[in-house]
Formats: C-alpha cells, structure tokens, sequence
C-alpha cells in the first residue's frame, strides 16, 4: 500500500511536468491582468484558489508565471 | 522547426498594440490608489513627482527579484545587479505609464504596478541565465526525463516514455512538437524560447497547452495501461 502510494506521487510529479494540469486554465495575458487581485486575496488570508479556480491551475502549468507569482507575494507579505 | 506568426507581446509598450478599451471597475479605488493615479494622469510637477515616486518603487521590487535569483543561481555578476534592475524598473514603467487605463482598481495600485516590475525583472533574469545557450535537442529532453525514473518502475517508465515519444510524432504538428519539447521536456523558460522564435509568451503557453491536449488524447487512445492510467488518474 505504502509503496504504490509512493510510486504514484512520483508519477505524479512527471505527468505534471509533461502533461501539465487537465483543469480549464486561463492564458498567460490573463493570468498576468489578474495576478495582482489574486496575491492581494492569498496575503489576505483568503482561498484566492477558491476565487480563481483557473489562476490555480495556469499557475501549476507555466513555470514562468508561477515564478513571478510566487516572488510577488513574498515581496507583499514581506511589506 | 516551425514558427507561427509573431503575437503582439501585451507586455511590450515598444510594439505597436491596438488601443485597449478602459478599464471597467469592479469597486471603487481606495483613496491612496485613486492619487496615485490622479497624480499620473494628470500633467505638470506633480505628475513629474509621481512619476519619479513610482519609479523607486519599481526599483525597490526589481531588487528583490534580482537579489533573490542571483541567491539562487547566481545567473549574472552582482556588478550588474544595479544595471539590471534599473533596466527592468524602466521597462515597467513605459508599459505602466502606457496602461493606465487598465488599471480595474482590483488591487492596491501598487501591487498592480509591482507586477510589471516582476515580470520585467524575471524575464531580465531568465534571459540572461540563457545568453549564449543553446536550446536543448529533443534527444536531450527524453534522456533528462528517462534519468527522471526510479530504478524499480524503469520498465514502465519506459513504457510510458515510448507511449509519450509516440505521440509528440503521431499527434503533434511540427511546431507544436518543437514548443513540448523546449518546454516540458528541457524546460526552456517560456520567454526565452518566445524571444528565440520571434513570438510571444502567450502564444507558446497556448500552443503548449494545445499539444498537451493532443498528447492527454493520444496516451488515451494509445491502448497502453501505463499511459492510460496516466491519463486519466
């Protein structure tokens, strides 16, 4: 049990890589007119995943974007 | 290897763009967001003022960007650190100062402004990690993922690696195929293959997306298990 568990988190982690996430995701334009709005929501304590389902996923899908969100919300929280 | 027509990068305030429609608000500006915009738009010293305040905050948040990624990967010299963040700091605000009117008043102004900083100063950082690189060979990007695999599933990693090689022939265009494999297999930063290929980084993140719809449908329908159960667990 233990070890199929174990196996499939690290099939996980390339299918991820490779295929990206299944969910409807939303563009790189978009995500970056919307990312301000979504780091405010995450500093505020808020499930801005919940708010913006598809931010979520274009976030776990695009490294570059992601990048950029995850520096601008420890620059805010750093504030 | 194929390259489709050149996107408008949205980001770009040098590129011609076509003019965009103001902005619809979703709630009122707070009063801090409100003079700051009040103070951009408007001419004469205080603008000059505004303007020149903006700009050290654009500076401040280039900084941390740069100041953190060189702590990661030490990708350029810290002489140039000064250098590249006053470039970025000065990219960001030609393309605020020529967005204006899309400011929706969603967020603080200065968390709105922040993001163009961070994304100039990212892409800075991205393209100078990759000055006078190589992109990888599509051979290179199947060994990296086959080292990817632990030795007790080596046999269906394999499985699946053939499945997913298959497919980027059989399912994927000539472009398509080209954008998988500098981007999920070698993990070329996205702005730096958009540079590259004269597109933008939309485009690409589109065309990615829409070869690995093609490759989801064609593991699906490949009869493997292995890429069956990859699919669609």
């Amino acid at each position: 049990m233990i070890r199929r568990r174990r196996t499939k988190l690290e099939g996980m982690d390339i299918r991820r890589r490779v295929l990206g996430p299944t969910q409807p995701q939303l563009t790189c334009e978009e995500c970056f007119a919307e990312i301000d709005r979504y780091v405010e929501l995450e500093a505020e304590g808020v499930d801005a995943a919940a708010v913006l389902p598809q931010m979520r996923a274009h976030l776990d899908g695009c490294p570059a974007c992601n990048e950029e969100h995850d520096e601008l919300l420890a620059f805010l929280v750093s504030r | 290897m194929a390259v489709s027509a050149a996107a408008p990068d949205p980001h770009d305030a040098q590129r011609p763009a076509p003019p965009a429609p103001r902005a619809v608000r979703r709630r009122p500006l707070d009063p801090e967001s409100q003079a700051w915009l009040g103070r951009l738009q408007a001419t004469g010293p205080g603008h000059d003022a505004a303007v020149a305040e903006l700009l050290a905050l654009l500076l401040a948040a280039a900084r941390f960007v740069l100041v953190r990624r060189r702590a990661q990967s030490a990708s350029f010299p810290r002489e140039e650190l000064d250098d590249l963040a006053t470039e970025a700091a000065g990219d960001a605000l030609l393309a605020i100062m020529a967005r204006l009117d899309e400011y929706r008043g969603d967020s603080r102004f200065t968390t709105w402004a922040w993001k163009f900083a961070f994304y100039h100063a990212s892409e800075t950082v991205r393209r100078r990690s990759w000055m006078g690189r190589e992109i990888p060979s599509e051979d290179a990007g199947w060994s990296t993922l086959a080292r990817d695999s632990s030795p007790e599933r080596a046999l269906e990693h394999r499985e699946l690696l053939a499945a997913l090689k298959a497919g980027t022939e059989a399912a994927l265009t000539p472009h398509q195929r080209a954008v998988f494999v500098a981007l999920a297999l070698n993990h070329v930063p996205v702005d730096v293959l958009a540079e590259r290929m004269g597109t933008s980084r939309g485009a690409l993140y589109k065309t990615l997306h829409e070869a690995r719809s093609r490759l989801r449908e064609y593991l699906g329908t490949s009869g493997s298990p292995v890429a069956l159960w990859w699919t669609t667990t």
